[in-house]
């Protein structure tokens, strides 16, 4: 049996997070009434001309230098020509000649611990394409211009990754880049970062690639390795069974775990590129390189170090909490209030990650206020609540943010300390359950256990057991 | 005697002084046009109404103080390729037989911003493609000096409304020669002012590149201020230019005394019609009596232009008319089938000939296999076409030429040889290459009666020399109104 490998490469999608579309004023907000964000430049009306929004610029080049890429500072934008109707002047404004960022990479980790580096091709600026929406029961389709003229950088890195677990790390780690960059949410359920993988297999030890075909529709990870795995064997069936690998553009349907070839090389559109004559080329000096350089936000591994230094937070933690740039955020904002560092560690990467996982979520989906996280942690630094019940108030928190000192009130969760009272609760436990006092005089120090329990249940768990253990200790004596 | 034999800047005089009203202007206009559009055909759209009630209007900013303008008040024909919010735009297609646009053009709005009162919107070769104003698919427009022979295109409505005196005033667009070329056949003044001069914002773009508004009027002093009035550094334009000298009426000066004009050999060759160029030395005869100092010299190049011209403009139209697909405004086909053969259709019964056949060639020279073959190679003439200018304005301030080899061919004449009528663009579009700005005033008539234009080219943002050097030949001789007036 013949050994193969497998050969990828991705293109990503990213929409950019500025306020406005990238040749024209409208807002990019997403989920407005249809064609309520659209003016005459991203509707493609005769005579209106598009002007480049300077942030899009930013973004990229932020992207671009936080991936190690070259910037083309004297970059240009070119037209490509496809009729669509979800493409208003039948032409996308992206760029092809002189793309803005080239010849970069990132580093990935993979499970057994090596390093790899991943080459980044080139980075380009381009616009979105509105949204067809077709009428169920009549024959017309309708469109949606509001995303049209949103704008997106399209990543595309070398054919450098061998398996579904490359990608994902590629993905993950570029993923995390942008996002500390803030150049986007990079959300693959809402479309705002999209990835085609373009796979080929040959066989081991060979010099030459396979034919490649392009997948599409991969909406999310897990979407990704599927199709990474039934294209690869799908490959590796054709060659096996002698028959050829056609270049085409296939589009994966994650319910039924195939993929179904859309259109081939043969049939491939010419997009007519040519430089676009309504823009002027982005001459991008030092100058404003170097103030984009040192306005790039902290990224990862200086985060790292900081938190261990700054924080003395262990190397573990600060590893969790800065995989997520939404965990990291939420970190240092619950610090800041409670200045508690270890603790707000404590409760991300224990409580907060076993309730994601439990709800399937991703940590940019969190939602919950620092300064209420940081409330919890201070009541039960106050010991006004104990451990089990902070738990508890801490899945309000995670679900609905709830404000813990009022859930706390309102649900009369406060821990009694009281002395007098809890020494008189405990006083009459003692003289309930002889049995249990008499066992633990003759030696069974696990009898305190029972009584320990019986405290909590008389007071409906909200003792402190520290001063539980601490009475029990004396009244046995 | 018509207040539309006034010039603009004389008119606006009048209306200034109060010894004219605003809607006496407009109605003057528009009384013209009813009179003469059925021989002219200058106009897509006359909208006698909407200008009327406009002129109230402007009279009562007139009388607040608002407009200071010396065109105030005066009525304008603006070429159907420049969006007119509320106005229909057709570019004399029927594709946009339909179009009325949301929105108006920079440098209209600069216009209706000065006071000026919008009446009509004139007739064009369809989408600014042709030299004659023959491919409107709403009737030829006729030269007013002779009505057997075309305007010149494509702005040859404007040229032959402001000839006719059925405006004071027009705008026209020039991408490869479309304002010069007909001001030349019309007999009147137009300058086609740098690139990036006047906002091409709401223009509907033919050749992105190389597209340029600018005025049609009867002499030098209107083109000043119209110029003034229209040119603007816009925002919305990432092509416009922002400049210091928007002073453009300053220039008007007759004193050409030490000027360096240069005439390229090259544009007195073969072709050239003998009238039109013993017509062209004359004029250049004035200059020199004036003071300038006039030479020959090579410019090179020149026969390289037009194939240039042709590949980048067609090109850049084939991508720019794509978004005419029956989608979203505009021409629909009535039958149909699907997606593709509803552009298909649309596209095939929206489209006229010429604009098939340059979106056809603009397509094929984008093809990948021909793309390095043709447009880039054109690219790289036209920035050799600039060197060569440059080079020349290292030694002139202007360079005096022809604005076309002969004076206005006969109706259908130029149709059926669709090469020849590209040829007869020679001395205009290697100044569109070069985004150089361009004049053509009247020099003389030939033994058929019909004008001949003068063209003064300067190099980026010489405006003002040629203002002066056209300003002090047009002192030397009386503005002759054509038959139609």
């Amino acid at each position: 049996m013949r050994q193969y490998e497998t050969v990828i490469g991705l293109e990503v999608h990213v929409e950019l997070a500025t306020k406005t579309k990238i040749f024209c004023g409208c807002s990019t907000e997403f989920g407005g009434e249809p064609n309520s964000h659209t003016c005459p430049v991203c509707t493609g009306m005769p005579g209106s001309l598009p002007v480049l929004n300077k942030q899009v610029v930013e973004y990229a080049i932020a992207v671009g230098l936080a991936t190690n890429c070259t910037i083309t500072q004297n970059c240009k934008f070119d037209r490509k020509n496809y009729f669509y109707p979800d493409n208003p002047q039948n032409y996308q404004i992206s760029q092809l000649y002189l793309p803005i960022c080239r010849d970069g990479g990132i580093e990935i980790a993979l499970e057994n611990g090596e390093k790899k580096t991943i080459g980044i091709h080139e980075i380009h600026m381009e616009e979105d394409a509105g949204k067809l929406i077709h009428d169920e029961w009549g024959e017309n389709s309708m469109v949606d211009f509001n995303r049209s003229g949103v704008p997106l950088i399209e990543i595309v890195s070398e054919p450098d990754m061998r398996s579904g677990e490359e990608v994902v790390a590629y993905l993950d780690k570029l993923r995390m880049i942008i996002q500390y960059l803030g150049a986007s949410d990079c959300k693959l359920q809402e479309g705002s970062m999209r990835a085609d993988v373009n796979l080929s297999v040959r066989e081991v030890g060979a010099e030459e690639f396979g034919t490649r075909t392009e997948m599409k529709n991969l909406n999310s990870f897990k979407a990704i390795q599927r199709a990474i795995e039934a294209e690869r064997e799908r490959q590796i069936d054709l060659i096996e069974s002698g028959e050829k690998v056609v270049q085409e553009t296939r589009r994966w349907d994650d319910n039924k775990e195939y993929s179904y070839a859309m259109r081939s090389k043969e049939d491939a559109q010419d997009y007519r590129y040519f430089p676009e004559p309504d823009l002027v080329p982005v001459v991008i000096s030092d100058q404003w390189l170097q103030e984009i350089r040192d306005r790039q936000p902290e990224l990862r591994a200086e985060k790292l170090e900081r938190y261990k230094s700054e924080f003395k937070i262990p190397d573990y933690d600060a590893g969790i909490i800065t995989a997520h740039k939404k965990l990291a955020d939420i970190f240092e904002e619950t610090t800041a209030i409670c200045h508690l560092p270890k603790k707000v560690s404590n409760w991300l990467m224990g409580e907060t990650m076993r309730l994601l996982k439990e709800h399937e979520m991703e940590a940019e989906e969190l939602s919950f206020s620092p300064e209420n996280l940081a409330k919890l942690i201070l009541l039960v630094e106050d010991r006004a609540i104990n451990n089990s019940v902070a738990k508890e108030v801490f899945e309000k928190i995670f679900g609905e943010n709830a404000d813990p000192e009022r859930y706390v009130e309102e649900h009369g969760l406060k821990t009694v300390a009281d002395d007098g009272a809890l020494r008189a609760t405990i006083e009459k436990i003692v003289s309930e359950n002889p049995q249990s006092v008499e066992d633990y005089r003759n030696g069974k120090k696990k009898a305190i256990g029972f009584l320990v329990g019986q405290t909590m249940k008389a007071t409906q768990g909200k003792a402190d057991p520290g001063m539980v253990n601490q009475i029990l200790a004396e009244l046995l004596q | 005697m018509s207040l539309m034999s006034l010039t603009a800047v004389a008119l606006g005089k009048k209306i200034k002084a109060g010894e004219v009203s605003v809607t006496e202007a407009v109605q003057a206009a528009l009384d013209a046009a009813a009179a003469k559009e059925e021989k002219v055909n200058g106009f897509v759209t006359v909208d006698g109404e909407r200008a009327l009630e406009r002129a109230e209007k402007v009279q009562e900013g007139i009388r607040k103080g608002v407009y200071d303008s010396p065109l105030a008040g005066v009525p304008v024909a603006v070429k159907d390729n420049m969006c007119t919010r509320g106005l229909l735009t057709t570019c004399s297609s029927k594709i946009l037989g339909n179009f009325v646009p949301t929105y108006t053009a920079e440098a209209v709005a600069n216009l209706e911003r000065a006071g000026a009162v919008v009446m009509g919107k004139t007739n064009m070769d369809e989408f600014a493609m042709g030299s004659t104003t023959e491919t409107s698919a709403y009737g030829a427009t006729r030269n007013p000096w002779n009505g057997e022979h075309v305007p010149g295109g494509s702005s040859g409505g404007s040229c032959a409304a402001v000839a006719a005196e059925e405006c004071s005033y027009a705008l026209g667009s020039d991408t490869g020669g479309s304002i010069r070329q007909p001001s030349s056949f019309c007999g009147v003044t137009g300058l086609k002012p740098t690139y990036g001069t006047v906002s091409r914002y709401g223009l509907i773009a033919y050749g992105s590149s190389l597209d340029q508004i600018g005025p049609v009027a009867k002499d030098v002093t209107d083109c000043a201020t119209i110029l003034e009035a229209i040119a603007s550094h816009d925002a919305k334009d990432s092509t416009s230019v922002e400049r210091k000298d928007y002073d453009f009426a300053a220039a008007l000066s007759e004193d050409v005394r030490g000027m360096k004009i240069g005439i390229p050999r090259d544009y007195l060759g073969e072709g050239l019609d003998g009238e039109v160029r013993d017509s062209i030395m004359a004029a250049a005869k004035v200059l020199e009596e004036k003071g300038a100092l006039v030479e020959e010299f090579d410019l090179s190049l020149v026969e390289y232009a037009i194939p240039a011209y042709y590949v980048i403009a067609c090109a850049e139209a084939s991508s720019n008319l794509a978004r005419f697909d029956g989608v979203k405004y505009g021409y629909r086909t009535t039958d149909y089938e699907g997606l593709h053969n509803m552009y298909k259709k649309s596209r095939s019964e929206g489209f006229g000939p010429e604009a098939k056949r340059r979106i056809m060639l603009g397509s094929f020279v984008l093809s990948s296999g021909y793309y390095d073959a043709y447009y880039l190679k054109a690219l790289r003439t036209k920035a050799l076409i600039k060197q060569a200018f440059d080079k020349a304005f290292s030694q002139y301030d202007l360079i005096l030429g022809p604005a076309a080899p002969t004076t206005a061919p006969r109706l259908g004449e130029s149709l059926s040889d669709p090469i020849k009528m590209y040829l007869g663009d020679i001395y205009t579009v290697s100044v569109n290459l070069a985004g150089l700005p361009g004049i053509s005033l009247p020099c003389g008539l030939d033994s058929k009666g019909l004008p001949i234009g003068l063209q003064l080219i300067g190099d980026c943002f010489q405006e003002k020399k040629i203002i002066r050097a056209a300003y002090a030949f047009e002192q030397t001789r009386e503005y002759q109104h054509s038959p139609l007036a």
